[in-house]
């Protein structure tokens, strides 16, 4: 027992998981513990404080091994990992849905259920990391800088293998029509993180309104196309440039503001762009957005079953190839890879650039970047509107593939999630971005049915985080070489 | 050089500085001694625009800077290694000297890295290393090598001995003699006084924002009051 506890607290355990069970508890009774039934009489009341003793149980295990990891003890959550795990397996394996204990399950789906288990097995995974961290000699430690150098190879060669693997996709056998389109959504995603991670990641601003300079890039492509009649390549550095000085504009008065305070002043002026595109009617179209914008076209080949009016050629004709609306597809495909591609590798120069520099440097310590003679103002809006640019390219490259777009397009859900694909990929990494991206994206595409759970998943995910990175919100890039264990308080 | 004329510096309500007159010299050593509180890091910072010199002036090289902004106060050829360090602890040895040199003509980047390693030869061994898991001293080094990278002509040296132990001590002080013999001019402030005064050729005494005795090192160092206040019981 005395071992189970080794290097906790009791008290503060106690009182910890007591807190936790309480709120479970108020949160519970009513909700959960009284079922509304149909009876011959009418409507009653049918109490199940069996399942209210379940959550309340489940809360205390977890609330228990949360508590427990973070203070680095590692038996206790152990041992409620393989409970939680035991009673989770029950209704699984048994496939009995309708159990009493099924009522654990999130999921109405059988199969995702098995999802569940990632939490007790997060628990044992953490435990056992912590547990082989105690058992290691303190001179092996010395070897993370070798495992950290062939990690960045490893990262390296993924990125590439990546790379050739997104330019083989659409025309390997694999490469559906559904497909392609949901990886051309992701696609769009992977670069708005790639983009807002110049001004999260590496300037260390945080921007809770990232998708206004979206909305100005689409908007755009969209109006210059509806009243000059401007085509998308014409459009496409225009709209880069106006969401550019967007940024710009609006973060001149802003960046003088830090931490919190620039959160809450960006996320009030990604909605007042939202607003004033909703009320400018006759501009905007309001709410009613802007239908028929012009789609891309290859080098002025447009894609199209019958060719143009005017004369000229189609991109099936010029090819010789039959009309098949798969090519527009995968043209789009290949243009957003292009882009996003186009942002990882600028990206990836400008940080070894003075300006590069000089965003990681202020987000370390602002006071001595202007003893160093820097203007941060200047710095920051260097991020704030390069940032803002290439949400402006997706912008507009959104817009084009869509053909219609309305205000509904960018909402603040949408800054969050890219926000979280940034958080998620691990602040800077340009690799990680790709893999949240594709599990907050991708993954939501393909379980349609799971919508309403996507929030329950987001907020277990970030729960995760905020455990496994402890750091915070915007935590900085992790030291290479640690001198002490993470959580030693040195 | 540098011209002090009658300065406040404020913080809120608080008058950390209460008129402090002060005189560099071209080719100086000049340190700058007082108490805990007295207000030397505030007269280094007040001197960089931050918080705002009031009520008198500062000129450097014959330009009025009291009212110029850091960054551009920063880039007319003065350089601050601050209180505490401020090394940028995640970025690597070499990424913090690269920022020092962030307003300077690339083409002298590589020739003043050398000069730098050459003054530090730790520095060079711990190239890619993380500035925050440098050593104390080591991270001492880094913050004046930082501000040498900025090919200053007036240095500004916040307690670089601080937490150091008596060998780095000596070594950081050759240093500093060693730059100024390269035509660096410094002021230094410093609570190892006696190192500090040896060291000088002119030094003044800071107590409650104000200046209450000047003289050469060694007419300090022998002066009765400054080795009660600041000697005794070293040395
Ligand atoms: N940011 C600040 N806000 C408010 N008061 C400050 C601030 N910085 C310094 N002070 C106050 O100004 C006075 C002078 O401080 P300063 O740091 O200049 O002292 P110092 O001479 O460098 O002392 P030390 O030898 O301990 O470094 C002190 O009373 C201090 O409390
Ligand atoms: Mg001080």
């Amino acid at each position: 027992m005395t071992g189970l506890l080794a290097g906790l607290d009791g008290n503060r355990l106690l009182r910890h998981v007591l807190g936790a069970v309480l709120i479970t508890f108020l949160m519970t009774s009513l909700i959960v513990g009284l079922e509304l039934v149909a009876t011959q009489t009418g409507l009653s009341l049918r109490p199940r404080y069996h399942i209210v003793l379940y959550c309340v149980v489940v809360v205390a295990l977890g609330s228990t091994a949360v508590f427990a990891l973070a203070e680095r003890s590692w038996r206790l959550p152990m041992l409620v990992g393989v409970v939680i795990a035991a009673l989770l397996l029950v209704p699984l394996l048994t496939g009995n849905l309708a159990s009493d204990l099924a009522f654990l399950l999130p999921f109405p789906v059988a199969p995702l259920n098995w999802l569940a288990l990632l939490l007790p097995a997060f628990i044992l995974i953490r435990a056992a990391q912590l547990a082989y961290a105690s058992a290691r000699p303190p001179a092996a430690a010395a070897r993370r800088r070798e495992m950290t150098r062939t990690g960045k190879l490893v990262s390296l060669g993924l990125g590439l293998l990546l790379i050739l693997v997104a330019f083989a996709f659409p025309i390997s056998p694999w490469g559906s029509r559904q497909l392609v389109d949901i990886l051309t959504i992701v696609l769009i995603y992977i670069m708005l993180g790639w983009g807002l991670n110049i001004v999260v990641g590496l300037a260390g601003l945080l921007d809770l309104g990232y998708v206004a300079f979206y909305a100005v890039g689409a908007y755009s492509y969209a109006l210059l196309s509806e009243y000059f009649g401007w085509s998308f390549w014409v459009c496409l550095p225009l709209a880069g440039l106006f969401a550019a000085s967007f940024g710009i504009v609006l973060g001149f008065p802003v960046l003088r503001l830090r931490g919190d305070y620039l959160a809450i002043v960006t996320l009030g002026f990604g909605e007042i762009i939202r607003v004033v595109l909703i009320n400018w009617y006759e501009f905007t179209g309001g709410p009613d957005g802007i239908g028929g914008i012009p789609r891309p076209s290859f080098f002025g080949l447009p894609f199209q079953a019958n060719p143009p009016r005017d004369g000229g050629e189609t991109f099936a004709s010029f090819f010789g190839l039959s009309f098949d609306p798969y090519h527009r597809i995968a043209f789009l495909y290949y243009l957003i890879l292009v882009l996003a591609l186009f942002t990882n590798w600028f990206t990836i120069r400008i940080r070894k650039l003075p300006i590069g520099r000089a965003w990681e440097a202020l987000r370390e310590d602002e006071i001595a970047c202007r003893a160093l003679g820097l203007n941060p103002t200047n710095v920051k809006l260097a991020a704030f509107g390069i940032g803002a640019m290439f949400a402006g390219f997706a912008g507009s490259f959104f817009a084009a593939r869509q053909g219609f777009i309305s205000p509904e397009s960018f909402v603040f859900i949408e800054s969050a999630v890219i926000l979280a694909i940034v958080v998620l990929g691990g602040l800077g990494s340009q690799l990680g971005i790709v893999f949240s991206a594709a599990i907050l994206i991708g993954l939501p595409e393909f379980f349609r049915e799971l919508e309403d759970y996507r929030m329950l998943a987001f907020g277990l995910v970030m729960v995760l985080i905020m455990i496994w990175k402890p750091t915070g919100l915007v935590s900085h890039r992790d030291p290479t070489i640690r001198l002490h264990p993470r959580g030693d308080g040195r | 050089m540098l011209v002090i004329e009658g300065i406040h510096a404020f913080y809120g309500r608080i008058e950390a500085l209460k008129g402090v007159s002060l005189e560099v010299k071209q080719g100086e050593i000049v340190t700058l001694i007082g108490a805990n509180g007295a207000g030397k890091s505030t007269l280094l910072m007040t001197i960089c625009g931050q918080p705002r010199g009031q009520g008198g002036r500062i000129v450097l090289e014959g330009i009025d800077i009291t009212n110029m902004s850091t960054h551009q106060i920063m880039r007319r050829g003065i350089a601050q290694s601050p209180e505490g360090r401020r090394v940028f602890p995640r970025m690597t040895v070499y990424e913090n000297l690269q920022m020092g040199a962030i307003n300077v003509d690339p083409g002298h980047f590589e020739g003043d890295l050398k000069r730098c390693f050459e003054l530090f030869p730790i520095l060079e061994r711990r190239r890619g290393q993380r500035a925050g898991t440098l050593s104390g001293g080591e991270q001492q080094m880094l913050a004046i090598a930082r501000a040498m990278m900025a090919r200053p002509r007036l240095l500004l040296l916040d307690e670089p001995s601080l937490g150091l132990a008596p060998l780095i001590v000596r070594q950081i002080f050759s240093v500093i003699k060693e730059l100024n013999q390269q035509g660096v001019t410094v002021l230094l402030v410093e609570q190892n006084a006696f190192h500090a005064l040896k060291l000088a050729h002119r030094a003044y005494v800071l107590v409650n924002g104000q200046i209450t005795m000047t003289g050469t090192g060694r007419q300090l160092l022998a002066d009765p009051e400054v080795r009660r206040a600041y000697l005794e019981g070293g040395h």
